[in-house]
């Protein structure tokens, strides 16, 4: 059986979307599997709505623009109501607690709500918020393991940001821990 | 072969590209910057100038390309990339060196048109690319790259066939292939080069040589012509690529190129696991356009799909080429781009107006 996993992350520009998409994509690369990243490239400016498309795949990838996703990670309102549509039943989306209040209409989801930007403000950096939201979604969904994750993290930036970034990282990975009863 | 390291990079679409030609001996870069292949111009503006090569930001694309003709001329590698509306500004000076026979690689990383139109994806420049940018009888080979890796590899190949043939020729890539990221194994080429028996170097020592497209005399002009209509036979004999996949049992086949081939993949792979037999055909050189090897698939296929991100481009070569054959279109414009389940249903559509080939 083949795999291929596409996830979207979507919210503010300057809320690290793009970079942690790479980071997915990066560790997806060190696990030796296919992997694609596409940025919404259009007229975008800090503040206004991004977002990017990941696949992960264990063999070839066909198209790098998806019109179903696996997760998705909404940041912000206008997030979660363009991409929600595109999940696949059964797919988990990760909703940026501190921001979204609206409830999806969609019932055939899983859905988990985080924190992330009070969570970040803990960490003592905003722009860590999209890497907690990631270390969520990989808690619940390892399309690539915690390790791929944390190499990519590692070869990012100078020390004080990769440490901010683990720290957001091991944050999102508790958030997302499925619950064991 | 310059292998620069063993594991793969992931690496944006433009920044491979540019890496390439690096890689491939590029000696001087002309362009001016455009989204969506601003990124390319970038990494040139910052690496070539590193290696002592020459970088130029000109005033606008018709300066570029008429720097680019003027560095051709004296032998050197060039590159110049550009998109679409950038393109058409290029189209004289792609006349005049194709009269010339100078080679330069020119990278079209396709937004949608026409006019400024949007910065999106599109693959509305294949007429522009494969049926001529200027005026007179000529034609340049046309790659086109389905991933990054293979843009890279058709990046060394596009300098290869540019000297071999003393031609200009357009590696044509659209905006997701610029914008994207994928793993790229850094196995860089550098082609061979050779055009010491025709640049402009100084005529110390020996005769003076003229590279020009002027022919007043118009019996002269028609024999250069005909020098040309040969090279160009020559290319369309020997240089035409394409792949294929799963088009063993195929009985539809889509004809998709570039990010539409892409967009196929996943939408013949969804086919396929409802039973249809579906499979790809990619032409990589759109000039010259694998017309033989699709005449020779056609007649066991009950009917050709075609995807492109355009009005309907490539469809009139592939009508072209086939008899019999119904061939189906779908095609998304202005920067929009075709979904696997838009193609599914094209592919179903297909395969319910045909009758099984028997």
């Amino acid at each position: 059986m083949t795999m291929e996993r596409a996830t979207i992350l979507s919210g503010f520009g300057g809320q690290g979307l793009l970079f942690a998409g790479q980071v997915l994509a990066q560790a997806g690369m060190l696990e030796g599997k296919h992997v694609s990243w596409l940025p919404s490239y259009g007229p975008e400016m800090r503040g206004g709505t991004a977002s990017c498309t990941v696949i992960v795949a264990d063999r070839p990838i066909g198209s790098p623009v998806v019109d179903r996703a696996d997760i998705v990670i909404a940041l912000n309102p206008p997030s979660l109501a363009k991409f929600e549509g595109l999940l696949a039943p059964g797919g988990l989306l990760v909703l940026n607690d501190s921001l979204i209040e609206a409830v999806p209409g969609r019932t055939d989801l899983e859905i988990l709500r985080v924190p992330c930007s009070a969570l970040a403000r803990e960490v003592g950096d905003e722009r860590v918020i999209s890497v907690i939201a990631l270390g969520a979604a990989i808690a619940r969904r390892p399309i690539v393991g915690e390790a791929a994750v944390r190499e990519a993290l590692g070869a990012k930036g100078r020390p004080e940001v990769v440490d901010a970034n683990l720290r957001a990282l091991a944050l999102g990975l508790e958030r997302g821990a499925p619950v064991v009863a | 072969m310059t292998a620069v390291a063993e594991r793969p990079r992931l690496m944006k679409g433009n920044e491979a590209m540019a890496d390439a030609a690096i890689e491939a001996g590029c000696d001087a870069y002309f362009g001016y910057p455009i989204t969506p292949q601003a990124e390319l111009l970038e990494r040139m503006a910052r690496r070539m100038p590193e290696l002592g090569r020459v970088f130029v930001q000109a005033e606008s694309e018709v300066g570029a390309i008429n720097m680019a003709l003027g560095a051709a001329a004296t032998g050197a590698k060039v590159l110049v990339s550009t998109s679409s509306p950038g393109m058409s500004l290029m189209a004289e000076a792609m006349s005049y060196m194709a009269g010339s026979e100078l080679p330069i690689v020119l990278i079209n990383v396709m937004r949608g048109g026409p006019g400024l139109g949007s910065i999106g994806p599109s693959q509305s420049d294949y007429f522009q690319a494969t049926k001529g940018h200027g005026h007179g009888d000529y034609r340049v080979p046309v790659l086109a790259p389905s991933s990054i890796s293979e843009a890279v590899a058709l990046v060394a190949d596009s300098f290869e066939l540019a000297a071999r043939y003393r031609t200009p020729v357009i590696l044509l890539a659209d905006g997701i292939q610029g914008q994207a990221m994928e793993p790229v194994m850094p196995t860089f080429r550098m082609p061979d080069w050779d055009t010491a028996s025709w640049e402009l170097t100084g005529a110390d020592g020996r005769e003076p040589r003229v590279v020009k497209s002027l022919h007043l005399r118009p019996e002269d002009l028609e024999v250069h012509n005909a020098h040309l209509q040969a090279k160009f036979a020559t290319i369309t004999e020997r240089e035409v690529r394409w792949a294929g996949e799963q088009l063993e049992d195929a009985e539809v086949v889509v004809v998709a190129y570039g990010t539409a081939a892409r967009v196929a993949r996943t939408a013949i792979e969804r086919a396929r696991a409802d039973g249809l037999h579906v499979g790809l055909f990619r032409p990589i050189t759109l000039w010259p356009f694998p017309s033989k090897a699709l005449a020779e698939l056609a007649p066991r296929l009950r009917a050709i799909v075609v995807v492109e991100l355009s009005a309907g481009q490539m469809v009139e070569d592939v009508r072209l080429a086939v008899e019999r054959v119904p061939v189906f279109f779908h095609g998304r414009t202005g920067g929009m781009v075709p979904t696997p389940s838009e193609v599914v249903d094209r592919l179903r559509v297909a395969w319910a107006l045909t009758a099984p080939t028997p």
